[in-house]
């Protein structure tokens, strides 16, 4: 495989995560403090999940704290597959103290003796660099037995590769692989936070999550909290892509708006941004000014950009064929359903459908986003019905007759 | 023995199987709640489908099967649960809270209407051409949610070709809904593991190792994926086609011999409650249809006690006077075939621990094409002999290439129950109006103790009944009221018993005296036993066996391959669940209890065989061969 060095050449600046950092700094001040106060700073912090979507990190935590069992988990979610997000990417890369920290004091609250991070399995590139990082760390004793000195914390980090699958992100098809089985979601409840890794309680927790929190325990959570909205607390990593002359990572604090983002990548004749990939949904020029924000327009990073000459219909396409394909296949209305939607937008294409039959498949859609199983099947028909609502004129008119009826 | 963590079943489908509480106190007491705007109070952790079902509120289902662990993978069962974001399957909901559901808004009618929508486009298939057509849950469910069109399209061709290499399952993984019934049935009800769901999104289907055709993997051919399966993407190998031929040819001499469990069961073809015994309406429904003879498979099951019976008694002496090491114990029974390849793949190194007595299917088999013919003077090149079983292993058991020592092939064809009420029915035959006849001679009816072969236990009591007798010298009677021996009756999974012969043991009778002298040697010794059904508990007795557990002291063990013995076999009729297969047990044992003649040795014709034709007795020379076999060590790799 190519390996792909990023260099630190162009420093990186932001807020909270692309700030300064010293390793091991976070799990001292966090190993001085009583586990139930770091859940306080936490849970004052008003830190959501970061993968998308928003759970409370602090709830999260103190579940599986609250949970009595003698063994849990703290699973680091490195399973990056969303398209356009790229985020994890360049934290687990560059940033790595502020990950590992945050599982040493993840870990260190929930209780847990071992963290678990479960990596894409396309960034196996990265598997020698992060495992010469976390040697490093058990000889500095941030890991190890009775860690800095703190009798009775012991804890360790071991890294697990992921085979491909993108349902694999969703965390309890991740537990199912961790376990080796094949990759599908589990019924919920029980939650992960009760019955997760080996029926054990696990806290499954995204990269980016992880890596605010030594930022917390540094600073405080009433110093995060004062950033971004008042139900989107502190910064986030948006992965920006497409049309622009500046794609990349870059952090900013919730709230900013689609136009900034815009302005900031440099970007021209803009018609559509795809906020939350393929999974989510997308804006149309006229509402430009929508605010990026888990009240709003909740995304787990990825933005793609896409200018005046690109056709939403192939957009779309791409999108659906994507999910037919990572479909774990279990429950019905994701396996079949999205085969469903992504011959509608062949039918459109050939221009062989009638508008009765898409308005049965957005309806089909409304129940997928309902009635599937998981996450990717109550996700996956958002593109399919934003991009037919909001450029309806350009897919239904422009170039066309409007279909055979 | 094993621990839940052994299982193999996938976590997803497995980990969280909703036990039923057994009493309000276990875990937790009870909680209220709201369904449909009515409050109910229910045991803690109950599941708002069962919530749904104590109350007569009916929810759709279809992945859902009583028997099986949890899936929550159809949807078809989705509610509204107030305050989530997304409908819940009911099916998987454990109630830990008092929450509020409604089971038909507008949002739930239309997303299961979706959802049966869906799984009939990808469903290949014209009812009306279909095996199942009338007995097909995503048929009732069609009807039940008004389906009146193919909302999203209909698959006009065949997805997969069908996998008929099995002698007894064939699959058609066209017809496949992916609810993984089977999945859950073959990894964690029988824990054989053939069946699991390979590639991903629309590509997802069920498959065996290498998408390797049915007959060359380790298919026990249990069939209990057939009962479970909704449409009929899952059949048996149905042979009547060629039962018709023969019957239409006026130079083949067609037998037929019935057992018991489809006797028990039959009626359900015919729109009867379960728990209906048929067997003498049986006997006229197919002679009428143009079998020569019915013969009872009961009889050669008396005639298996006499022949397993003896040949426990000669290991037991083998081992415990001569001290012959070379002498298998626990020894185990051989009538479920299977079973029989359960062990040969699962544990070949216990073969050996196996009955060599042939299953009464076989042994009949054996006896029509020699015994039968000689006497009623017909060349047995011309006899065509059939058996109506449970069973869909019964037809790889009598295509076995060992199963011949007639001479001929000594069981032609293996009917399962189903089949031979489709046979009836397409002669125009409504079964329980059938006037009553008795089987036909030389072998005549058969004992109660052949009877309760057909339930878990059942081979256990036979058995129990002639060796109390043999060894004490007293009738069964006086140790076991009215000679039902309950402690081997039942459905838990794992029974085990001891059973103290004491001091006092009577004389040889004349049946055994080639065998042993006297019992002297069995004074105070103490008869260990257990029986098992379901090829998951066999599995766990087989691991404590291997670890040198209680059950490897054990000196006579009962398997049977499918949950509750033959009565739940895999080609009984569809659908099964725990209260079917207790009537049907209930059946049999009650007409075992109405029967003068109820033990193998008092049975009047296998006293006969031995007395003009096996005339040097139980596991003498003709009898080793025609009624005893040998068995193949296939291992879990096959080529």
């Amino acid at each position: 495989m190519e390996t792909t060095v990023i260099s630190k050449a162009t420093k990186r600046t932001g807020p909270v995560l692309f700030a300064d950092y010293k390793r091991g700094d976070g799990i001292k001040k966090a190993l001085q403090m009583r586990r139930d106060n770091v859940l306080l700073e936490v849970r004052e912090s008003k830190l959501k999940g970061r993968g998308g979507a928003g759970f409370p990190t602090a709830t999260k935590w103190m579940l599986t704290a609250a949970a009595t069992c003698p063994e849990k988990f703290l699973v680091c979610n490195a399973d990056e597959g969303e398209p356009g997000t790229f985020k994890d990417r360049v934290l687990l890369l560059e940033y790595p103290e502020l990950v590992f920290d945050g599982m040493v004091i993840g870990g260190y609250t929930i209780g847990a003796k071992q963290g678990i991070v479960y990596l894409r399995g396309e960034y196996e590139y990265m598997l020698k660099s992060l495992e010469d990082y976390l040697e490093q760390m058990r000889k500095d004793n941030l890991l190890g037995k009775n860690i800095l000195g703190v009798e009775g914390f012991d804890y360790d980090i071991t890294i697990r590769l992921g085979a491909g699958a993108y349902v694999c992100g969703e965390e309890t098809a991740l537990i199912e692989s961790l376990e080796g089985h094949r990759g599908e979601s589990r019924n919920r409840p029980p939650y992960p936070v009760n019955t997760g890794y080996n029926g054990r309680p696990t806290s499954v927790n995204n990269v980016e999550t992880l890596a605010s929190i030594p930022h917390i325990m540094m600073r405080g959570g009433e110093w995060f909290a004062t950033m971004g909205t008042d139900k989107s607390t502190g910064s986030k990593l948006f992965s920006i892509s497409g049309d622009c002359s500046k794609p990349g990572v870059y952090e900013l604090r919730w709230g900013a708006t689609i136009r900034d983002i815009l302005k900031l990548v440099d970007a021209q004749d803009t018609k559509a941004v795809q906020v939350g990939g393929a999974s989510g949904f997308c804006i149309p020029e006229s509402q430009f000014d929508r605010q990026l924000s888990y009240e709003d327009t909740s995304t787990g990073g990825s933005i793609m950009i896409f200018n005046k000459k690109r056709n939403m219909l192939s957009v779309l396409k791409n999108f659906m064929e994507f999910f037919v394909e990572e479909s774990c296949g279990q429950c019905t209305p994701c396996r079949i359903g999205n085969v469903k939607l992504l011959e509608g937008v062949e039918m459109i294409e050939k221009n062989e459908f009638t508008f009765e039959y898409i308005k049965n498949l957005k309806e089909l859609g409304k129940s997928m986003q309902i009635a599937s199983k998981c996450g990717l099947g109550q996700s996956s028909p958002n593109s399919f019905i934003s991009i037919l609502e909001n450029f309806n004129d350009e897919i239904f008119n422009t170039n066309r007759n409007g279909g055979s009826k | 023995m094993s621990t839940e963590k052994d299982t193999r079943a996938p976590k997803a489908q497995q980990s969280h199987t909703i036990k039923k509480p057994e009493t309000e106190g276990t875990i937790g007491g009870t909680i209220s709640i709201e369904i449909n705007e009515k409050k109910l109070t229910v045991p803690l952790g109950t599941t708002i489908l069962e919530a749904c079902k104590q109350n007569q509120i009916h929810v759709p289902t279809l992945c859902h099967h009583d028997d099986l662990c949890i899936a929550g993978v159809c949807r078809v069962c989705v509610v509204e649960v107030e305050g989530m974001r997304t409908l819940q399957a009911s099916c998987a909901f454990p109630i830990t809270a008092p929450i509020k559901v409604k089971t038909s808004t507008p949002e739930v009618r239309k997303a299961r209407r979706h959802i049966i929508d869906l799984m009939l486009s990808e469903h290949y298939g014209e009812c009306y051409s279909c095996i199942r057509n009338g007995n097909c849950e995503l048929q009732s469910l069609a009807k039940e949610y008004g389906v009146d069109g193919y909302t999203f399209g209909h698959v006009d061709k065949p997805t997969y070709e069908i996998d008929n290499s099995s002698y007894s399952v064939i699959r058609d993984m066209s017809k496949c809904i992916l609810c993984k019934r089977c999945v859950r049935t073959c990894i964690d009800l029988q824990e054989v593991g053939v069946l699991e769901a390979i590639d991903r999104g629309d590509k997802t289907h069920i498959s065996t190792f290498l998408d390797k055709p049915l007959a060359d993997v380790i298919c026990i051919n249990c069939g209990q994926c057939i009962n479970r399966c909704p449409t009929a993407a899952l059949r048996a190998n149905d042979p009547s086609d060629e039962i018709w031929n023969a019957i239409d040819d006026p130079k083949k001499h067609v037998v037929i011999q019935t057992a018991p469990s489809p006797r028990a069961a039959i009626g359900e073809e015919f729109g009867l409650e379960a728990g209906h015994s048929m067997t003498f309406q049986l006997n006229t429904a197919l002679k009428r249809i143009g079998f020569d003879a019915v013969f009872d498979t009961n009889f050669t099951a008396d005639l298996t006690i006499i022949e397993e019976g003896t040949e426990l008694i000669i290991r037991l002496k083998k081992a415990l006077v001569d001290k012959d090491p070379t002498i298998k114990l626990p020894q185990f029974t051989s009538c479920s075939p299977g079973w029989v390849k359960y062990l040969e793949h699962f544990y070949p190194e216990y073969i050996d621990n196996l009955s060599s007595a042939k299953s009464p299917q076989q042994m009949f088999g054996a006896l029509i094409k020699t015994y039968y013919a000689e006497k009623m003077g017909i060349d047995p090149a011309d006899v065509v002999s059939v058996a109506v079983m449970p069973c869909s292993a019964k037809k790889f058991e009598c295509n076995r290439p060992e199963m011949t020592d007639s001479g001929f092939k000594d069981v032609d064809f293996g009917l399962t129950t189903r089949e031979a009420a489709k046979m009836i029915k397409e002669a125009g035959i409504y079964l329980p109006e059938m006037p009553k006849t008795h089987f036909d001679s030389p072998f005549g009816d058969a004992s109660g103790a052949g009877l309760i072969f057909g339930a878990t236990g059942g081979v256990m009591e036979a058995a129990l009944r002639s060796v109390v007798e043999f060894i004490l010298g007293v009738k069964v009677e006086s140790v076991f009221e009215n000679a039902n021996i309950i402690p081997v009756r039942g459905f838990e999974g794992i029974k085990y018993v001891e059973l103290p012969l004491g001091d006092k043991v009577g004389p040889v009778p004349d049946l055994l005296k080639p065998i042993v002298s006297n019992w002297d040697w069995l004074k105070g010794a103490t008869l260990k036993i257990a029986v098992v059904h379901g090829t998951a508990n066999a599995k766990k007795v087989m691991d404590d066996i291997k670890a040198g557990g209680k059950f490897s002291e054990c000196h006579f063990i009962e398997f049977m391959a499918c949950p509750g013995g033959c009565l739940g076999g895999g080609g009984q009729p569809i659908p099964t669940s725990l209260e079917i297969r207790k009537l049907r047990a209930k059946a049999i044992y009650d007409e075992d209890a109405e029967l003068d003649v109820r033990k193998s040795h008092e049975n009047k014709h296998v006293l006969r065989i031995y007395e003009e034709f096996i005339k040097d007795g139980p596991c003498s020379h003709l009898s080793h061969k025609l009624l005893h076999t040998h068995y193949t060590k296939r291992g879990k790799f096959m080529a």
